[in-house]
């Protein structure tokens, strides 16, 4: 199998396992350095991590399922987070979203998150990003975009078209 | 003219002040843990003594602080449930979730002075005996994470954390910990679970009262981010000044987080009390009164889950007066004091201090389809009335969204959020129906205007809702007026 984590990887992961007396309370940290090494959550992923920790698959495949941030296929390049909750949808990003998808030929009207064709993009609608004194705020990839108007919409995407 | 006061915020926006541990230390940083544990043990006018530990303990019971995360728990009293004869470990956990809506104030320290939590919490751990420490964060403050660890590698390169701390044979390890993404894991037992890494999923109360039963069923304390802040500046100050701030039984600052309607949102640390609702939304020092030519048309006055106030209520709060006794003054909306006691006698709470203004341009149905839809993506499923009704009660606001409504839904509203609240494991259930009780009994006539607007349209044009228009997500769902 394909499968493999890089030793750099491993051992910065073994390390992790230190700082819990419980293994298992490793888990989603695990997950989310494999994630950001893989890009997603494979199946093999969550073998490894259960063998890793000593636990069922099943233990591990349960928190990619629960926790939103995990995900189970490969997402764009640039990941578009836009804030959904009350005081960013006050300053209109309902209507930055729709830009966002227009712009990227995704559906505008549909609910789930969408990922471009050619895997540049993903766009997704999340909850309270804590910034509300910002909004709308947009997180792409790890930097937070605050009072995100059209011009840093279209320069996000024009960003993210080079990425 | 009420001000700002700044005591957690005093450096983290000054002109060069970075997160790094030199910086921290040059503005005083680390000056309260020395101090604190170079303490003698303290002498009792009774001839007993306490050890210096003891004495923070007791100190911070002193101070009045009570927890900035959301139910307003004094942090003394918390401190002194914790088993400590179990003979097992103690943990401490800081809860950095920060995820109820409208919230963003942990968010300023953990970016910008990321010691001060960290030295509020090597006191706290000290104070309690605790040798291992985790900071919980939102796993959508991926920047944050990473200045925290290096934050604690300066920290442990300096001899305030690790083996042997400042020489006194004390040992500490603190480790960051990254939530992924569920809102739930703010709940502390929720966030327990989670830490222990499982889904999370809160924990019944009793008998799992985290300061007995916590993390691997060890004694554990959860507090805020902020509120171990302030364990610091009572170090400092000493309980009796500490508690000066602020307004008796509500000491100490407090950092609101205002949003929405305003001309200038942001957080402004007050001290507790001394600062009106109406202060915090008009006043030229805070958010600068509503945008041109509006009026204002509610408050969200602790986060999504505070139950909304409406302009013009006014209220009965207890007040004590010159002779001692305490009477009933009214006291109108926007003169009440932002503070615990005098929120919860408005019917509401403070939460997690975060404001939410709301002007007349606003659609009062549209604002709770938008807070209950996160209700209904947020609950983690445990139990019954919390999945089912969090679902139908957001299914239900939203076909008053799009045209879909009826009259009776008011009532039907009202009618679900009953049977969800008390009838939970946590309370979550409590924040998911409070919202909708309360906008539904303050703005009723909107709710059935919309729902009787609803009935006539499709009376006359049977069948014709448009798919469209039934997603919540379209721009038509949209709380922008213009
Ligand atoms: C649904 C729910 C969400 C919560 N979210 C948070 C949160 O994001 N941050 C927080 O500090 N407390 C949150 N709390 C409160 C915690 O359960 C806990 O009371 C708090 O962390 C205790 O700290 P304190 O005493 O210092 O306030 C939440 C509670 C509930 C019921
Ligand atoms: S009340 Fe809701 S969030 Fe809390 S445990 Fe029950 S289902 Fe989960
Ligand atoms: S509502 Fe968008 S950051 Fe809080």
């Amino acid at each position: 199998m394909s499968f493999s984590v890089p030793a750099s990887l491993e051992a910065e992961l073994d390390e992790l396992t230190t700082h819990y007396p419980v293994q298992r309370s490793a888990s989603l940290m695990f997950l989310h350095a494999l994630q950001e090494h893989f890009g997603y959550i494979s199946k093999d992923a969550v073998e490894w991590t259960a063998r890793k920790l000593g636990l069922q698959p099943i233990n591990v495949y349960e928190l990619v399922t629960f926790y939103p941030m995990f995900r189970q296929e490969p997402l764009g390049k640039t990941h578009i987070k836009v804030c959904r909750t009350l005081s960013c949808s006050l300053a209109g990003s309902a209507e930055l979203r729709e830009r966002f998808c227009t712009r990227l030929g995704l559906d505008p009207h549909a609910h789930a998150s969408q990922t471009t064709p050619d895997g540049q993009f993903t766009v997704e609608f999340v909850e309270c990003l804590a910034s509300c004194g910002t909004a709308p705020v947009v997180l792409v990839n790890e930097d937070l975009h605050h009072k995100v108007g059209t011009a840093e919409a279209d320069a996000i995407l024009k960003q993210g078209q080079k990425a | 003219m009420p001000e700002p006061f700044k005591l957690i915020l005093k450096n983290l926006d000054e002109p060069g002040f970075t997160p790094d541990i030199g910086c921290y230390q040059r503005h005083g940083g680390y000056e309260a843990l020395k101090r604190a544990l170079a303490m003698p043990a303290r002498d009792l006018p009774d001839g007993k003594k306490l050890s210096p530990q003891e004495a923070l303990r007791e100190d911070v019971k002193a101070s009045g602080l009570r927890g900035r995360g959301g139910a307003g728990f004094s942090a003394g009293l918390k401190w002194s449930f914790v088993d400590r004869r179990s003979g097992k470990p103690i943990y401490l956990i800081c809860n950095a979730d920060e995820s109820e809506p409208g919230t963003f104030k942990d968010r300023q320290i953990l970016h910008k002075d990321p010691h001060q939590l960290i030295e509020g919490m090597i006191l706290s751990c000290w104070a309690n005996d605790v040798k291992l420490a985790y900071i919980y964060i939102r796993g959508e403050m991926p920047v944050a994470a990473k200045l925290l660890n290096q934050a604690l590698k300066e920290a442990r390169a300096a001899g305030f954390l690790g083996k042997n701390i400042l020489g006194t044979g004390y040992d500490l390890e603190i480790h960051v910990h990254r939530g992924a993404g569920a809102y739930i894991c703010g709940e502390e037992t929720g966030l327990i679970e989670s830490l222990e890494g499982k889904r999370a999923y809160p924990r019944i109360k009793p008998p799992y009262f985290p300061a007995v039963l916590g993390l691997y069923m060890c004694p554990t304390i959860v507090n805020n981010v902020e509120t171990l802040c302030h364990v610091k500046h009572i170090v400092l100050m000493g309980p009796t000044e500490y508690a000066k701030l602020g307004t008796p039984n509500n000491t100490g600052t407090r950092i609101v987080s205002l949003s929405g309607d305003v001309q200038k949102p942001g957080y402004y640390e007050i001290q507790v009390g001394r600062v009106t609702l109406g202060e915090l939304i008009f006043d030229p020092n805070f958010g600068g009164g509503l945008k041109p030519g509006r009026t204002l048309k509610a408050i969200i006055p602790g986060g999504s889950s505070s139950k909304v106030l409406k302009a013009g209520e006014v209220f009965k709060l207890n007040r004590k007066g010159a002779d001692g006794q305490m009477t009933k003054v009214d006291v109108s909306l926007l003169d009440l004091p932002y503070d615990f006691d005098s929120l919860q006698q408005a019917g509401t709470m403070s939460g997690s201090s975060a404001v939410i203004v709301l002007d007349d341009s606003r659609s009062m149905v549209q604002t709770l389809g938008n807070l209950s839809e996160f209700y209904a993506h947020e609950s983690c499923g445990q139990c019954t009335p919390c999945r089912e009704g969090a679902l139908w009660l957001s299914k239900a606001t939203h076909r008053l969204c799009n045209g879909e409504g009826r009259k009776a839904d008011a009532d039907y509203l009202t009618h679900i959020a009953q049977n969800i609240q008390g009838r939970t494991i946590c309370a979550f259930g409590e924040a998911a129906a409070w919202p909708v009780l309360s906008f539904v009994k303050k703005f009723r006539d909107e709710f059935e205007a919309q729902g009787a607007a609803d009935e006539a349209a499709q009376a006359k044009s049977p069948g014709t809702s448009s798919p469209k228009s039934s997603d919540p997500h379209s721009a038509a769902g949209s709380l922008q007026t213009h």
